[in-house]
């Protein structure tokens, strides 16, 4: 099946553990547009550090001999790359599900038709807001909305089963409505209500993007409403902002549970803002196997089971089921990766957490920082 | 008389896997997938059977047909647990019905 050379698989640290779902390949930091909340690093990674073509069907033979289930191709754009129809066939051949995250903008209209001939079974294209101006405006370029909707009408044309993704923030939380709506008209079979994440580039520009809790909460009244009316036709999954929560997300299911993340240049992170963990060092898909990485690797057993958590984690009933939040959080927020997220109401900084997200959202603030090479 | 009319219809529904639904096994867990946009679904030996079946030429009739001959249990209960099990698959873009 391949014509490279695979790496040996390491035996399990800890026998009991299954191996990865899921791989997040993010095969570029390129793209065209420039998202304020992008999920990338403050630090890029430059195009000649990506790893090459024969580098990543390395990968993916190693990860379908792991037992990975979906592969999904993000970035950046993913179909920026050249290679990007030749890595789609090479994962469907080894048996993946295979995904691909695209902003819908920067490559032409016969990549696409590529990816979908190589066996592409899913594609999640963005939309930063219904409204065409707060849309170009959100992603940073112009003309990206009719873009958007071009390239919609080309994934439905190919009959590739379409997600659309809504990431979510104060200006465009009024639209959730007709989110809903035009994912209908694009005969998409799902959409992602994802509110921002606040880490990196979302951190940064925080203040610009949080929502009042009203909002959150006609937020999610209007999902629940848009569920009722769609249900057997259009999937809905929602991901709740946890600033004003009362418990901390279940991040990525687990540290180091379900999946893994690749970078371009080949480091290998339990979740893509991990790097954000002072302390941590990340193996390179370039210096060891995707098997000996997820079994053995340190950064991968950090936080892995309970046995790292302080209180008031340690003694928590819900110790199994949020395992304490989202470490990224407590690094960024209370200044340590292994204290409980502030996003739990049991954290001792969490009333000063809701304070500060209250007192960002009646700022009013619409100066963006937007991504980019040069940092921030 | 309503019922059964629905019966009927119901038993000529042809199920099938959409494009982006997959049924696989997995050589590293030993163990059968239905896998879909951001599901993973572990299917027990009955869902295993039904799905292997789903193939967008059976009708739930003959589904629950070979189902009742190979279980030896009794077809029109074992088309009524098809159809549920079909129609929750359904609800979630897993199967066309």
């Amino acid at each position: 099946m391949s014509d490279v050379e695979t790496l040996p698989q390491a035996t399990p640290v800890r026998p009991t553990l299954p191996p990865p779902m899921g791989l997040l390949a993010e095969l570029t930091h390129r793209c065209s547009l420039r998202c304020p909340y992008c999920s990338n690093p403050l630090e890029l990674d430059r195009r000649s550090e990506e790893l090459s073509t024969v580098e990543w069907k390395r990968l993916i033979d190693e990860a379908a001999a792991l037992g990975v289930l979906h592969i999904y191709f993000s970035g950046g754009e993913p179909m920026l790359r050249r290679d990007i129809a030749e890595l789609v066939a090479h994962a469907h051949h080894a048996g993946l599900y295979t995904n691909m995250i695209t902003s819908g903008v920067g490559f032409q209209p016969a990549v696409l038709d590529a990816v979908a001939e190589a066996g592409l079974d899913h594609i999640q294209l963005s939309v930063q807001a219904i409204d065409a101006k707060t849309c170009d405006r959100v992603a940073g370029y112009e003309g990206a909305a009719e873009r958007k909707h071009a390239v919609a009408a080309a994934i439905a044309r190919l009959g590739l089963r379409l997600t659309v993704n809504a990431v979510i923030h104060r200006e465009n939380v009024h639209e959730i409505p007709a989110f809903v709506e035009l994912a209908e008209a694009w005969g998409a079979a799902r959409i992602e209500i994802a509110h921002v994440q606040y880490y990196g580039w979302g951190l940064v520009n925080r203040a610009r993007l949080m929502p009042t809790r009203q909002q959150v909460e006609t937020a999610m009244v209007q999902v629940d409403e848009a569920r009722s009316r769609t249900a057997g036709r259009l999937v809905i999954d929602s991901v709740l902002p946890d600033y004003y929560a009362r418990y901390p997300k279940a991040c990525m299911g687990g540290w180091g549970a379900r999946l893994m993340n690749v970078t371009p240049s080949g480091r290998a992170l339990p979740c893509h803002a991990a790097e954000t963990i002072a302390g941590l060092s990340f193996d390179n898909i370039r210096e060891a196997s995707l098997s000996e990485i997820w079994y053995r690797g340190a950064a991968f057993n950090a936080f892995r089971g309970t046995d790292w958590m302080k209180e008031p984690c340690r003694s928590c009933a819900r110790k199994e089921q949020d395992f304490g939040g989202c470490r990224c959080q407590a690094m960024a927020l209370a200044g340590d990766a292994a204290a409980t997220d502030p996003a739990c109401s049991l954290s001792p900084l969490h009333k000063g957490m809701v304070a500060l997200a209250e007192a960002e959202a009646a700022s009013g603030r619409s100066d963006f920082i937007y991504r980019g090479y040069q940092g921030v | 008389m309503k019922a059964h009319a629905t019966h009927i219809d119901v038993a000529a529904i042809v199920p099938a896997l959409p494009r982006g639904v997959r049924l696989r096994f997995d050589e590293t867990r030993q163990q059968w997938f239905l896998l879909g946009p951001e599901r993973v679904f572990e299917p027990d030996e009955i869902a295993l059977e039904i799905l292997q079946r789903v193939d967008g030429a059976r009708s739930v009739a003959a589904i629950a047909q070979e189902l009742a001959a190979a279980f030896e249990a009794d077809r029109n209960e074992i088309a009524g647990d098809v159809m549920a099990f079909l129609r929750g698959l359904a609800d979630q873009r897993m199967v066309d019905l």
